[in-house]
């Protein structure tokens, strides 16, 4: 279990608990917080679940993969803490995460 | 905003059906929102259902669209296990096949497609199966496994996918095709023998140009009868021959249809009370001036948007490029765009590599890509096409420039 904060573009916050083994990506979906499409549904295959990761953050999300990065070179308005939220697996070190929405993923 | 007494009515409770549901709400829709769907559950996702769910890598909880605590949460009224028999457009409301009615100010139908079946002898042989729900993709599994022998009849995605996903369960595999390569229908030769030679590789017998005459077995199917006479022996014959739109409630209320519902832009059907939205609809792809039907994620979700924005007064979504995906084995396979016109194909990488990408080009304009492993090549091509901006092909065929130079 970690508890997660999620913030929309627009400044709006979720916090939300959620369980461990799920994505950053599905505690989003599952709970209908708008910003994160994942139109994939995990797959790595679509680039439409981005975020932010708040920098006191980056290493505890872990290593992106190679598809991962070639993906995110793509998106729009990548930084250097652009990830994937479904590519970042939640577990207890993760509580207390805060990640941002970016204004839009398609 | 239109907003009544019966609020919105969505028949179809699937990725479509549900996904507008959960948008309706993130866009500030207020009133009653009501899903009715056939099946026993709650809307899923189906893609894993022939890779990921299927080689046990996921369970049912991950397939779900949301938690069954979503619906009540969201006051979203959903209706499992109810199949809708008619709409009556007149007094506006559905039919359920207990004669019950339910009336709507605005109907949604997100009916999607089934899968075909073949009339041949044998067909209703216990183990003859198809795959489109979460119930058929358990009666494949339950079939599956080290030293069961699954025959695929159709060599496109969802039977390639599976015969991968049953020899990473320690089954065997044929796959029996009609026409003389795989994915006939929606690739090119280049790509037809990539996957054809690395199914081989990974010990699936892949039959092409064969002729299937039926099924042999008594009450459950051993063998699938080729034509000269030929038994091909199975435990499971999982036919994947293609989808047919479930359109027929829509045909009977007299909305336009055409091997589909025909929808605008917003989704709308030819009533302006009725929208239609996923793999039931024929939709405007306004990217290549043509109309189509297709079947996947990204259009269910498309269409879903355009409809929930058009039911809350939003702005239409800009149009997007459609697109879609499929795992096999370690192979991650991306396509963008559909390759209408397209004149000369351009390859970038090696495909004996695992590794490349086919640019579908009209002229200087790619109007479709097609990527193993190359998710850089995806994610450019689908922004290419998306700007239809002239490209060199010579440029676009040398890995030695990036796609980020490419796209430059
Ligand atoms: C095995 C498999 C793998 C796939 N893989 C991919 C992939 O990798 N990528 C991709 O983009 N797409 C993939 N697809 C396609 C994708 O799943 C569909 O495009 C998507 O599900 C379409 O959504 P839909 O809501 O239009 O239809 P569906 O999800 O089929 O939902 C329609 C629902 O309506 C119900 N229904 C129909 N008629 C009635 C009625 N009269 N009354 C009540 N309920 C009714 C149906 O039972 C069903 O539950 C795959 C499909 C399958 C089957
Ligand atoms: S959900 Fe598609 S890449 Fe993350």
């Amino acid at each position: 279990m970690a508890k997660i904060t999620y913030i929309e573009h627009n400044g709006a916050e979720h916090t939300l608990e959620v369980k461990s083994g799920l994505s950053v990506m599905e505690g989003a979906v599952k709970n209908n917080v708008p910003g994160i499409d994942a139109d994939c549904g995990g797959a790595c295959a679509c680039a439409t679940c981005h975020v932010y990761v708040d920098d006191a953050w980056l290493d505890k999300t872990g290593e992106k993969t190679a598809m991962e990065e070639s993906m995110l070179d793509f998106a729009e308005n990548v930084q250097p803490n652009s990830r994937l939220s479904c590519q970042i697996k939640v577990s207890d070190a993760l509580d207390g995460l805060v990640v941002r929405m970016p204004e839009s993923q398609h | 905003m239109e907003k009544n007494d019966a609020g919105v009515m969505i028949v179809g409770a699937g990725h479509a059906g549900g996904t507008a549901a959960a948008l309706l709400r993130q866009f500030g829709y207020a009133g009653p929102i009501t899903l009715v769907g056939e099946e026993p559950l709650a809307p899923y996702q189906r893609p894993p259902l022939s890779k990921a769910w299927l080689k046990g890598e996921t369970d049912a909880e991950s397939l779900a669209l949301k938690p069954d605590s979503f619906y009540e949460e969201a006051g979203v009224a959903l209706l499992k296990g109810e199949h809708v028999t008619a709409i009556d457009r007149t007094a506006r409301r559905i039919v359920l096949a207990s004669g019950a009615t339910r009336p709507y100010d605005i109907l949604i139908l997100a009916t999607g497609a089934r899968a075909r079946r073949l009339a041949l002898p044998g067909a209703d042989l216990d183990g003859v199966l198809v795959l489109r729900s979460a119930a058929d993709a358990e009666a494949l599994k339950a079939r599956l496994g080290p030293g069961k022998r699954l025959a695929v009849i159709g060599g496109g995605y969802i039977g390639l996918e599976a015969a991968a996903s049953a020899r990473a369960l320690g089954a065997q595999a044929v796959v029996l095709e009609r026409e003389p390569r795989l994915l006939a229908r929606v690739a090119g030769q280049t790509l037809s023998d990539f996957f054809t030679a690395y199914h081989r590789a990974r010990g699936v017998d892949v039959r092409l140009g064969v002729q299937i005459e039926g099924f042999v077995g008594e009450g459950e199917v051993r063998g699938v009868r080729l034509a000269g006479g030929e038994i091909v022996p199975c435990d499971a014959a999982l036919v994947g021959v293609g989808a047919i739109p479930n359109s027929e409630l829509a045909e009977a209320a007299g909305l336009d249809c055409d091997n589909g519902v025909v929808v605008d832009l917003e989704a709308r059907t030819s009533d302006p009370a009725i929208f239609a939205i996923g793999d039931v609809t024929r939709r405007p792809l306004p990217h290549y001036g043509r109309v189509a039907r297709l079947e996947s994620v990204a259009n269910a979700l498309e269409q879903a948007r355009q409809a929930a924005s058009a039911i809350t007064g939003r702005p239409a979504p800009a149009p997007e490029v459609t697109w879609n995906w499929s795992d096999q084995y370690d192979l991650k396979y991306q396509i963008a765009g559909l390759p209408f016109e397209a004149d000369a194909v351009v390859t970038r990488g090696d495909p004996a590599t695992g590794r490349f990408a086919l640019f579908h080009m009209a002229g200087e304009v790619i109007q479709a890509v097609e990527a193993v492993n190359a998710p850089a090549e995806f994610m450019g091509g689908r922004q290419l096409i998306a700007q239809r901006r002239p490209v060199s092909r010579a440029r676009l065929a040398d890995p030695s420039v990036s796609m980020k130079e490419v796209a430059a």
